[in-house]
């Protein structure tokens, strides 16, 4: 038998699975059923009813719920192929997901949140019996007050851009409290922070000011100086932002806008390069958040059920989500006593098993497991880097010649005026080598974008299969730029028009509403 | 079956080569000079771009150099609309050829040419046709010109073959070329054509649609009107941005001038210097304007009329600068400019400024 060569890194052979699997809706067949559930006996239905026709007909459906009729093992196909037909995080080299900081999260810690007393307690039961989860909430705000300085934590928001919408409450009931709600209705935030860093104080009813970056990409000074004022309600920014450029002076900007009696809000999404480096207290902000699902290692929830962790200073904890985590000496209690709160972020206390796998993981390092993942996330980031400015196609706006913190923002705008192929034509050709890639957030200011963040878990030899699958397609990309037109070719699916994004007309989010919109006319 | 309209102004960017700036009124100096024309050969390079569609279009063209040898020398299937044959064209040939051929009802016009073709087509079909410029003048101001002939047969093929039904207008720029010979620059704003409008090829995938460039506007407009307080003149500059103010006001407005409105009526439309210096003489008075996309001009080009004396008695925290966020990206990071002649006033303009992009949302952007 002939083995395979393998002395190319660069996996030219891959084929993701591909099924003409149906949407479930349309998999059903009428009288098909999973589980038979036995008739009522006769007998009993005698003596106690048929159970539906006591109901009053003002509360009975008039018609049966819509719900695919299918049987089990047709259910666990299709959810099975579904799963075959994704780029998952066990799958591919999580490297491509720039700002996402997916790593690779230990089983054992999965495990832990299948335990059996973990998996079967009721937010609902009484606190004396889930003493254990409680005290595992605490113990990690314990230690995020440690990595952030902060002095209280809340694990409510099941998602960063939720967390940022609790910091922009937080923001306006401070200001509420001291009279100056009306007056401050300005925040100023940079362009390559989170989108989420305007979207959520707008949602609130703030007014949203951005900053651009100077030539080294750092938030302008001279611009932001220009607009804080006695208007200023709060700064939020990410710091490193999405470039990877860390703002060295970004205590100037904090003592600024607490001149002007404004506010500082620090999104930690990008903290992987920062454990037991810089803090947000050192820094001068008021609070922070930092996604659990990133930095802190549990799987990424998709915009929940996850965790964004909000910190606060001691002046602004009687501001916090209600109820807070407490420890009285003996027991650990739910804390309803916040004075000034801004209410409940969610139902419940947040995501259990993702605050718990997050705890299990800092347990599982320590202070200085913490600190080493930080430094070997930014040594992976700074090889990558250094290997990929090697190449003549590829650059990278900002702080020339210094290093980046976690993830870098390149730049293909040289490879796309030689060849033609952009950075979208790219990123669909990487997943014929079953990896993801990721371009940048709308709107790109850096022509052409390309962000990776390796993070802590790849080993070398990853880091290089990721940079020889580039190279081979920047390769490609010269010689044979046409074939970018119909890539992927080994993917489960081909092109999407994603014009369809752009336009609401054309949005079905619920089979109901494809229905309506592509079916019915 | 699709049918482009092609016209080629041969004699465009003839004076470039002899250093003439531009060519309008100076042909037989460029002859003279040893010019030969240039637009036919990039005129041929745009079409090429066109080949692998070739037996599914009709060209629908003028009379020799004005686009018949070329469509005929890369084999494309003719229909030639001139009545006259083999002579020298011109100017009126142009702006004839462009009505000629939006009454065949075409599905797109490709013209080559400069800046001075941009407004000479801009004057036959305003926006009544989607066009693309291939860039073959000496001047190229207007944004409606692709930036290589290649790229805009591309954008050509594109709106044809993907029937990619979004248009875009885009500013028809001019400078006077007798003031430019002269060392003076004096830009003027003519009015908007319509190119098609893919954002994957423009720009990158996704980097902003049209559908949100247009929502953007409809936006801004919402945070001025918001703003708008009692009693206070508010003079409105030129450009399509400024414009769904108007609209959202119901008002009459001069998409190339500047209008005057108070109390959300208006004072009057199109002012000139003169009259916009009589009517704010002792009224608080605010300005709305936004800067020309692509080069970020705020004063001193297209709108001359706001003068530096204007400007001086509005006051520079009276000025409302708008601009959606895909026309600050367009700027590539190009600071915005001012040239109101005035070096002093110039000078005391700079500094940072805020921008309205959209409902309560601003950027701060440069002032060089
Ligand atoms: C810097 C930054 N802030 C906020 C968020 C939002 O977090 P989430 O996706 O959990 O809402 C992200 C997510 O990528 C991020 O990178």
């Amino acid at each position: 038998m002939k083995r395979i060569d393998r002395s190319l890194k660069v996996r030219t052979g891959f084929h993701q699975a591909k099924w003409d699997e149906p949407i479930i809706f349309e998999l059903s067949k009428k009288g098909e059923r999973g589980v038979l559930v036995p008739q009522a006996d006769d007998e009993i239905t005698k003596e106690v009813g048929d159970g539906v026709s006591k109901i009053s007909s003002s509360m009975l459906r008039k018609e049966a719920v819509n719900l695919p009729e299918i049987s089990q093992s047709r259910v666990l196909r299709h959810y099975v192929r579904l799963s075959q037909e994704t780029l998952g995080a066990d799958v591919n080299i999580e490297i491509g997901q720039g700002t996402c900081t997916v790593k690779y999260s230990p089983k054992v810690n999965e495990q832990l949140g299948k335990l059996p007393g973990m998996a079967e307690i009721h937010p609902l039961q009484d606190e004396s019996t889930v003493q254990g989860m409680l005290e595992i909430i605490y113990e990690t705000d314990l230690a995020m007050r440690e990595i952030s300085g902060m002095d209280r934590f809340s694990f409510q928001p099941s998602g960063g851009s939720q967390a940022i919408m609790a910091m922009a409450s937080l923001v306006r009931a401070y200001h509420e409290a001291n009279g100056e709600v009306d007056q401050r209705d300005e925040i100023i935030t940079t362009i390559y922070s989170h989108p989420s860093d305007a979207a959520a104080p707008a949602l609130k009813g703030y007014k949203i000011i951005y900053i651009h970056p100077d030539k080294d990409g750092y938030p302008d000074y001279e611009a932001f100086k220009s607009v804080v004022s006695e208007k200023t309600a709060a700064f939020f920014v990410a710091n490193p932002e999405d470039t990877g450029v860390y703002n060295t002076k970004v205590q100037e900007f904090t003592e600024l806008v607490h001149k002007n009696g404004g506010l500082c809000c620090y999104d930690q999404a990008n903290a992987n390069g920062l454990l037991g480096v810089t803090r947000a207290k050192e820094a001068g902000f008021d609070m922070c958040h930092f996604n659990l699902h990133k930095t802190f290692s549990t799987p990424h929830g998709c915009g929940g059920p996850a965790t964004g962790a909000v910190g606060v200073t001691k002046e602004l904890e009687k501001f916090m989500p209600a109820p807070l985590i407490d420890f009285d000496g003996e027991k650990y209690y739910l804390n309803y006593d916040v004075p000034n709160s801004i209410g409940k972020i969610r139902s419940f206390n947040g995501v259990a098993p993702v605050i718990m796998k997050a705890y299990a993981w800092i347990r599982s390092l320590g202070a200085e497991g913490l600190y080493e993942v930080a430094k070997i996330a930014v040594l992976n980031n700074n090889y990558m880097f250094k290997k990929l400015m090697e190449l003549d196609c590829v650059d990278a706006p900002y702080i020339e010649g210094k290093q980046r913190i976690e993830q870098v923002r390149y730049t293909l705008e040289k490879l796309a005026k030689d060849t033609g192929v952009t950075t979208g034509d790219i990123q669909r050709r990487m997943m014929d080598f079953g990896m993801h890639y990721w371009c940048s957030h709308h709107p790109y200011y850096i022509p052409e974008p390309m962000t990776l963040e390796p993070t802590e878990t790849p080993s070398k030899e990853d880091l290089d299969e990721y940079i020889e699958t580039l190279k081979y397609i920047f390769n490609e990309a010269y010689e044979t730029p046409d074939k970018f037109e119909n890539a992927p070719f080994a993917s489960s699916c081909h092109q999407v028009d994603e014009s369809n994004m752009d336009d609401p007309e054309k949005w079905a989010i619920t089979w109901r509403s494809y229905l309506k919109k592509y079916t019915e006319k | 079956m699709k049918r482009i309209g092609l016209i080629v102004n041969p004699i465009a960017g003839m004076g470039g080569r002899v250093g003439l700036k531009g060519t309008d009124g100076v042909v037989d100096k460029a002859r003279a000079l040893g010019a030969f024309p240039q637009a036919p050969n990039r005129a041929i390079s745009a079409l090429k771009a066109l080949m692998e569609i070739k037996d599914h279009i009709e060209i629908v063209t003028y009379f020799g150099e004005m686009g018949e040898n070329e469509a005929k020398e890369c084999g494309f299937k003719i229909k030639v609309i001139s009545t006259i044959k083999d002579r020298e064209s011109n100017q009126q040939d142009t702006i004839e050829a462009a009505k000629r051929i939006l009454e065949e009802k075409v599905d797109l016009l490709l013209f080559a040419g400069g800046d001075g073709t941009a407004r000479d087509i801009y004057n036959a079909v305003g926006e009544n046709l989607a066009v693309v410029g291939i860039p073959a003048g000496v001047k190229i101001h207007s944004a409606v010109y692709a930036s290589s002939p290649k790229k805009a047969g591309e954008l050509a093929l594109l709106y044809l073959k993907r029937n990619v039904s979004k248009v875009k207008e885009v500013e028809v720029m001019d400078i006077d070329e007798d003031a430019f010979r002269k060392g003076i620059v004096n830009t003027r704003l003519y009015g908007y054509l319509k190119i098609p409008y893919d954002p994957k090829f423009l720009q990158g995938k996704k980097s902003g649609s049209i559908m949100n460039d247009e929502g953007a506007q409809r936006a801004i407009a919402l945070d001025v009107i918001n703003h708008m307080k009692e009693d206070v003149l508010y003079i409105i500059g030129p450009g399509s941005t400024t414009r769904p103010i108007m609209q959202a006001l119901g008002l009459r407005y001069t998409l190339l001038g500047v209008d005057l409105i108070c109390n959300r009526k208006v004072v009057k439309n199109d002012l000139t210097e003169k009259e916009l210096l009589k009517e704010i003489s002792d009224k608080v008075c605010k300005l709305i304007i936004t800067p020309i996309g692509g080069q970020g001009y705020l004063f001193g080009r297209g709108n001359q009329q706001i003068s530096s004396e204007v400007i001086k008695k509005v006051g520079k925290e009276n000025i409302i600068v708008i601009a959606s966020n895909h026309k600050i990206r367009e700027l590539s990071g190009k600071h915005f400019l001012v040239d109101t002649g005035d070096e002093e006033f110039d000078i005391s303009l700079r500094g940072y400024v805020r921008v309205t992009t959209g409902y309560r949302e601003q950027i701060v952007y440069k002032i060089d």
